[in-house]
Parts: C-alpha cells; sequence; structure tokens
C-alpha cells in the first residue's frame, strides 16, 4: 500500500487559494523532494497535511496508509505516524526536551494501543540519537527550542523525528539557515533514519539543491502556483540549479 | 485549540466541595467585644491575652476596610458571620478509616498527606499517628485545632509543634514574647480582625542549632456554614534552626462567600532558616462567581538575626478573592528573603498577591519569582514592594514577574512598587506576559499530544522555577491541582 495518496488536493489560506490541484503518491522506503519557488505552496502542502489550523481545504483527497488524512485531528495524524519538521520550531519554555518528547511517545503509543517503553529507555534512546546529533546530552533537559540557535532547533527536529519513527516526515525547509556543517550532520541524521528504518518514506521540502547531496531524493518535484508541473529524478534537482524556476517555468 | 475543549476542561468540579456533618458548637453571628471575651474565656485564655484581643478588636473597630487592592467585591457584613465554631465531641468521631467521609480522605490524599496520618487527621478514634513518614501535621477544622501528629518524636528534638491554643498555656513565655512582634494587632483591618478574634493554628518553635527532622504542615478546613476561619500561626525559629513548613487549605462547595482572615509570624534569628510553603486550594467559587472564599490573610516574616533567610512558597489556585501579600523584613545584615509563587485564577476568581521585601540590615538580598496564570474571566495582579531604607547598604532585590494569559476574557496586572533609600542598592525588575500561542498547541499536537495535556505541560513549565521550591512530595501534587484548576483554559 502507499504510504500517502494525494489526490488532486485544493486548499485556501483566508479565501486565497494556495493549492490548484496537487497530486503525489509515497511509496514506502522512498525520499521526495519538492522544490519551487516562494509563494508557490510548498509550506502551505505540509501544513495541510499536518492538519495545522487556519487552512481550508476546497477539494480532493489525501489517503494516510489507506485512511482519510484530512478527516484525522491532529494529533491523530501525528498518532498514525505523519510527522512534520517545523521551518520555524516554536519554543515551549520550561518544558523540558525530554518531558516533552516523552509525553509525545506515552500519548502516540496509547494511541496506537501499546505500551509505552519505560522511561529509562527512552532517555538512554535519547542521549544516543543527540549524540549522533552532535547535541551534547545537557541539550534534552533544556526547554523545547527555548534559547536554541538556529542550527540547534532544526537538529532538534531530526531528534524528534528519529525518536518518533514516524511512517512518513515532512522535512520543511530543515536546510534554511544551516551552515554547511550543520547541512551535513541534518542530512547525515535523516539517511541514517531512513537506512535504519527502510519502509518509511520522507518528503523533503526545499528551495536548494544541496540539501539533496546528503539527501539523496528517489523522485523530485518541482511546485509552481499550487501545482506539480513536473517530476523526474535527481537529474532534474540539478538542471534546476543550472537554468532557476524561471527557466523551467518558460518552458513547460 | 478551539474554546469548547477549554470550557469542558474549565468545568471540572472542585473535588474538595464536600460538606461534613459534624455535630458542631458555634457561636451566634456578630461580634462584639462580649464576643472576643467569651472567644477568650472558652480557650480558658489568660489575662493578658484577653486584653491584647480587646485592644485588637478596638483598633479593628476604627479601622476603614483597606480598598486599595485590584479587587472588586460587595461589603462584607462582619455582623453576620459566626466568630467561633468548634466539632462538639471528638469522641463520638468514626472509629476506623472506613467511617470517614472518603471525599474527605479523598482530600488529604490530594494535599499529599501521608496515609499513616489520614487516619488521626480525620479524627479517627484510637488511630495513632505511623511511624514510616517524615511529615508531622497539624489539621485546624473551622475554628479548632483537631490533632497534631508526631508530638513525641519532635519533641525528642526539643521541637515545639503544637495548637497555638495549648502553647498558650505549655510556653506562655515564647508566646507573648513573639506573638504580634511581627504583624501588630493594628497592622491591617484584616490582621486586627484577627488579633481579636483568632481561633487556633500552629505554633512551632525550633530551638538553637536544630534541624528540624521532618516537614511540618498545617491542613485547614473550614466546614461550618457562615463560619469565619481566623486561624493565627506562629513560628520561632531559633539561632541556627531550620524548618521547612507546608499549608495547605480546602473549604466546602457553597452559594454564599464565607471569610478567611488569618495571620501568619515568622521569626528567624541568626543563622537560622524558615521555608514556608504553601498550597492554597479554597473553594474559588462556581463559574459564574457565586460562593467561593475570601482570602485576606496577612503573612509576614521577620529576619531578626545577621544572615537569617526565610523563604515563601505559594501556589494559589483557590479562593474567589485572595489578598496575600507574603512578606520578609529583613533586619539583620546579610540576610536573606525570598518569595516564589505562582497564583492562577479561573472564571470569575480574582487575586490581588505578592509580597513585600522590606530591606533594614546592610547586605540583606531578596528574591522575588511571580508567576501569575489568568484563565476565563479572572482577574490575577501582581502587587509587590521593595523598600530599601538608608540603613541598607549593599542590598539586593531580583524581581521576576511573569504573568501567562489563557483566553481573551481575563486580565493580568503588575503594580511594582520600588523605594530606594540607599545609592548602594541594587534593584532588578523583570516582567513578562505571554499567551499559550496556537503555535505552541499545534507543534505539541503535531508531535501527538492533545490539547488538554498540552496546555497542562506548557503551564507547568511555566510555573516550574517555583514549583523547584516546593518539598518534592508536594511538588507533583501542585502540578496536578493547576491541572485540575485550569480545566480547559485557551482561546
Amino acid at each position: 500500500m502507499s504510504l500517502i495518496v494525494i489526490d488532486n488536493l485544493q486548499a485556501s489560506v483566508n479565501g486565497k487559494p494556495i493549492l490548484k490541484g496537487l497530486t503525489l503518491t509515497i511509496e514506502p522506503g522512498t525520499v521526495h523532494a519538492i522544490m519551487g519557488p516562494n509563494g508557490s505552496g510548498k509550506s502551505t502542502l505540509s501544513h495541510v497535511l499536518a492538519g495545522k489550523p487556519g487552512y481550508e481545504v476546497t477539494g480532493g483527497s489525501v489517503r494516510f496508509k489507506g485512511r482519510d488524512l484530512l478527516a484525522m485531528a491532529p494529533e491523530e495524524r501525528a498518532c498514525a505516524g505523519l510527522f512534520l519538521a517545523f521551518q520555524y520550531p516554536v519554543e515551549i519554555p520550561g518544558v523540558s526536551n525530554m518531558e516533552f518528547l516523552r509525553a509525545a511517545a506515552e500519548a502516540q503509543a496509547k494511541a496506537r494501543g501499546e505500551t509505552p517503553p519505560p522511561a529509562i529507555d527512552m532517555m538512554r534512546r535519547l542521549r544516543e540519537i543527540a549524540t549522533e546529533l552532535g547535541l551534547h546530552t545537557d541539550f534534552l533537559k533544556r526547554g523545547v527550542n527555548e534559547g536554541f540557535s538556529g542550527g540547534e532547533k532544526k537538529r532538534n527536529e531530526i531528534l524528534q523525528m528519529t525518536f518518533l519513527r514516524p511512517a512518513l516526515s515532512i522535512l520543511d525547509e530543515t536546510d534554511s539557515g544551516l551552515d554547511i556543517d550543520a547541512l551535513r550532520i541534518v542530512g547525515d541524521g535523516v539517511t541514517r533514519f531512513l537506512r535504519d528504518n527502510p519502509t518509511h518514506g520522507v518528503l523533503l521540502i526545499t528551495h536548494y539543491q544541496r540539501l539533496l547531496n546528503h539527501i539523496v531524493p528517489d523522485v523530485v518535484h518541482v511546485l509552481t502556483d499550487g501545482r506539480i508541473i513536473e517530476t523526474g529524478d535527481r537529474s532534474l534537482a540539478l538542471r534546476l540549479e543550472e537554468q532557476g524556476y524561471v527557466g523551467l517555468v518558460d518552458r513547460t | 485549540m478551539t474554546n469548547e475543549t477549554i470550557e469542558q476542561r474549565l468545568n471540572r468540579a472542585y473535588s474538595a466541595g464536600f460538606e461534613s456533618a459534624v455535630d458542631a458548637d458555634t457561636f451566634p453571628p456578630g461580634l462584639t467585644a462580649d464576643v472576643v471575651r467569651a472567644i477568650s474565656a472558652r480557650k480558658n485564655e489568660p489575662g493578658w491575652l484577653t486584653d491584647w484581643r480587646l485592644k485588637a478588636f478596638a483598633a479593628w473597630q476604627a479601622m476603614p476596610t483597606p480598598d486599595w487592592a485590584h479587587l472588586h467585591f460587595p461589603p462584607v457584613d462582619f455582623q453576620a458571620i459566626s466568630y467561633f465554631s468548634a466539632p462538639r465531641s471528638q469522641a463520638d468521631g468514626p472509629r476506623s478509616l472506613d467511617e470517614v467521609d472518603p471525599e474527605l480522605l479523598r482530600t488529604y490524599e490530594k494535599l499529599g498527606i501521608p496515609l499513616h496520618e489520614r487516619a488521626a487527621l480525620a479524627g479517627v478514634v484510637g488511630a495513632e499517628p505511623g511511624t514510616s513518614s517524615n511529615i508531622a501535621v497539624d489539621a485546624v477544622f473551622d475554628s479548632v485545632s483537631i490533632t497534631t501528629t508526631f508530638k513525641d518524636k519532635l519533641a525528642e528534638a526539643g521541637v515545639i509543634f503544637c495548637p497555638l491554643s495549648e502553647a498558650v498555656h505549655t510556653h506562655p513565655e515564647l508566646v507573648q514574647k513573639y506573638l504580634g512582634s511581627v504583624v501588630p494587632q493594628r497592622d491591617n483591618f484584616y490582621a486586627a480582625l484577627n488579633s481579636a478574634v483568632f481561633s487556633d493554628g500552629s505554633f512551632v518553635y525550633i530551638p538553637p542549632d536544630t534541624r528540624c527532622p521532618m516537614e511540618l504542615s498545617t491542613y485547614f478546613r473550614i466546614n461550618a456554614r457562615n463560619t469565619g476561619q481566623f486561624e493565627r500561626t506562629l513560628i520561632i525559629a531559633d539561632r541556627g534552626a531550620y524548618v521547612s513548613y507546608l499549608e495547605g487549605c480546602t473549604a466546602p462547595m457553597r452559594d454564599e462567600n464565607q471569610l478567611h482572615a488569618a495571620v501568619v509570624e515568622l521569626v528567624a534569628l541568626e543563622d537560622a532558616s524558615i521555608k514556608y510553603s504553601t498550597v492554597q486550594n479554597w473553594y474559588p467559587g462556581d463559574a459564574e462567581g457565586r460562593g467561593g472564599i475570601y482570602n485576606f490573610v496577612t503573612k509576614r516574616g521577620t529576619c531578626l538575626g545577621k544572615r537569617a533567610r526565610i523563604s515563601w512558597t505559594q501556589v494559589e489556585t483557590g479562593s474567589a478573592i485572595t489578598w496575600k501579600y507574603p512578606s520578609v523584613v529583613l533586619r539583620g545584615d546579610d540576610s536573606v528573603g525570598e518569595f516564589y509563587s505562582v497564583a492562577l485564577t479561573n472564571n470569575r476568581q480574582q487575586a490581588d498577591t505578592g509580597t513585600k521585601m522590606i530591606h533594614l540590615g546592610r547586605n540583606t538580598r531578596s528574591t522575588i519569582v511571580s508567576k501569575g496564570i489568568s484563565a476565563g474571566r479572572s482577574q490575577n495582579s501582581y502587587r509587590g514592594l521593595v523598600r530599601v531604607s538608608p540603613t541598607a547598604a549593599g542590598a539586593r532585590n531580583h524581581t521576576q514577574c511573569d504573568s501567562l494569559l489563557l483566553g481573551s476574557q481575563c486580565g493580568a496586572h503588575t503594580f511594582p512598587y520600588i523605594e530606594a533609600a540607599n545609592s548602594s542598592a541594587t534593584v532588578e525588575h523583570e516582567a513578562t506576559t505571554t499567551r499559550v500561542s496556537d503555535d505552541q498547541l499545534f507543534l505539541c499536537a503535531q508531535r501527538g499530544i492533545d490539547a488538554e495535556k498540552a496546555v497542562s505541560m506548557i503551564v507547568n513549565g511555566f510555573c516550574r522555577e517555583v514549583f523547584r521550591e516546593l518539598p518534592m512530595e508536594f511538588a507533583v501534587e501542585a502540578g496536578k491541582l493547576l491541572e485540575v484548576s485550569l480545566e480547559g483554559a485557551v482561546g
């Protein structure tokens, strides 16, 4: 079964149409990248899939692991295995990363009718993941994103993803604001996650080809004006970098 | 998060709102000098104390009710209140825990009172306090202290922990020396009223160089109808002594308002340290603001000696109206005052609470951390005074005052007063006002955490610095209490 089947999705914000018939299917174990200029609807897509309030779906359907995704509450989508790595992660002062992730893991386990792992095991795993991502373990005791640098916030998203093991991860411009070293660490983190979870899928949303040097996509889509106008393999991303979106849009 | 979920959470019932059917000896309503004499006579008090009460009563009669706080309520009819109520007989009490109102037991449990102590607290005949726990408890039911546990073990250490009415007889020299030494009879309207009619409360004395071997705790409960509660607590830590004390409060749910006007006095001598924690869960009234406790409390400590330390920690979730400013007078050089507060208001609750730090000695230091959480249509005010007198060279204060708003119909207000009369003093004030944001709730939802859990997690995080100051077992309780009191407050 496909991981997610997005069919002719249309969505508006404040009555303004942003997604105008987007169709996309992601199979287990594949990495898709969506590239597109500013305002093309990339972040809207990620928010609509995650169920963020303020977006109106005006047409189309989304099936996630066979279920009607759009009928589910945001927390149900999360518990079903859909993860969004935020472009701008917010702070929750005073709530430690550890506590936050434990609450998340417990809520998700409960929703799936599973017993959450013992707290001590969770802590051990979190420390391992933090270390792999080049984060000091003190990081886990700090408030969620509280006083984190831009790079730390993005790495924290990858840490959460790795810990929660979602079936489908949407990475919304996770590469923006990262320096070269941080980009490599994030890329390695995602690659490692996919290696450890070979049936899971990733949807990368990005402006730039450079992230794709670290996370090699199976499929690349170009999104402009709320529609996917071209789909190809990795070479499409390289071509985009040479010609720019304008060149591509003009040609199609 | 929708208003609907918020409403649902807000409407969860006050769990301590039961009434206990106890045969009580209650004075008819009204307050005169004769009533004051009768209270004193009922307690068999010495003449000096009767006179002390009468002096307070005379002062009170001449005082206007204070109106400066950011609180709105109809005038209280002080002649409609009964000033004394006591269970008639403790021998008629329940014989075992099974006969005790399970609600009462649950309340004790919620307050974190250890199981062994609950039987004794509930007045079970013949119940002996357990030995495994490390908390000694005094329970004040309406006007009288019902029982004090662990007296023997405390006596071994030389610690005196008993009802104030008992201390008047057993330790008159200490009571006479310190009663009113921190909060004088005419300090303010409610303190004067309390001084005239105070019923009972706890008395604590820790001898020199003694670390009190266990946490001390008083549990206050208003039960009888139309009764005011006027307890008075006096804690003295002698040179080099240390004590940690916790106070818990509940009351039944009633449509009419009930008055609670307590006084707490703390005295810390040289190198002594007193840590006083309160979890206040008086009945807050219903969603429309009917009923609830009027909580007009004067709490103050004096660091009399050098290097003394007094620390107030309060978690205020109950009461229709809270008027309360636990304060520290820093008299001894190098003494330290601390105030850590969480005040949560919901529905129509009003709170005007904060602290006063009066720096008199040299190099005295004070810290104020206030966390106000407003929900529903409540009004939550922080009012704090930091006064540095000319004698307080090198004094330092740091104040941090944070407000968290849940919903759009509540109010948060901050009234800081700073009076610095010594140029070597350092006084800092930081304040923030934040809201539980939709983005925070969405982040939580995206990780699988529902709105109810998310709000309670965010609020607990906001209060972290204060909860850290509570004794461990009560910090957990405080978190839970906050969760229950909040019941769904985001708009």
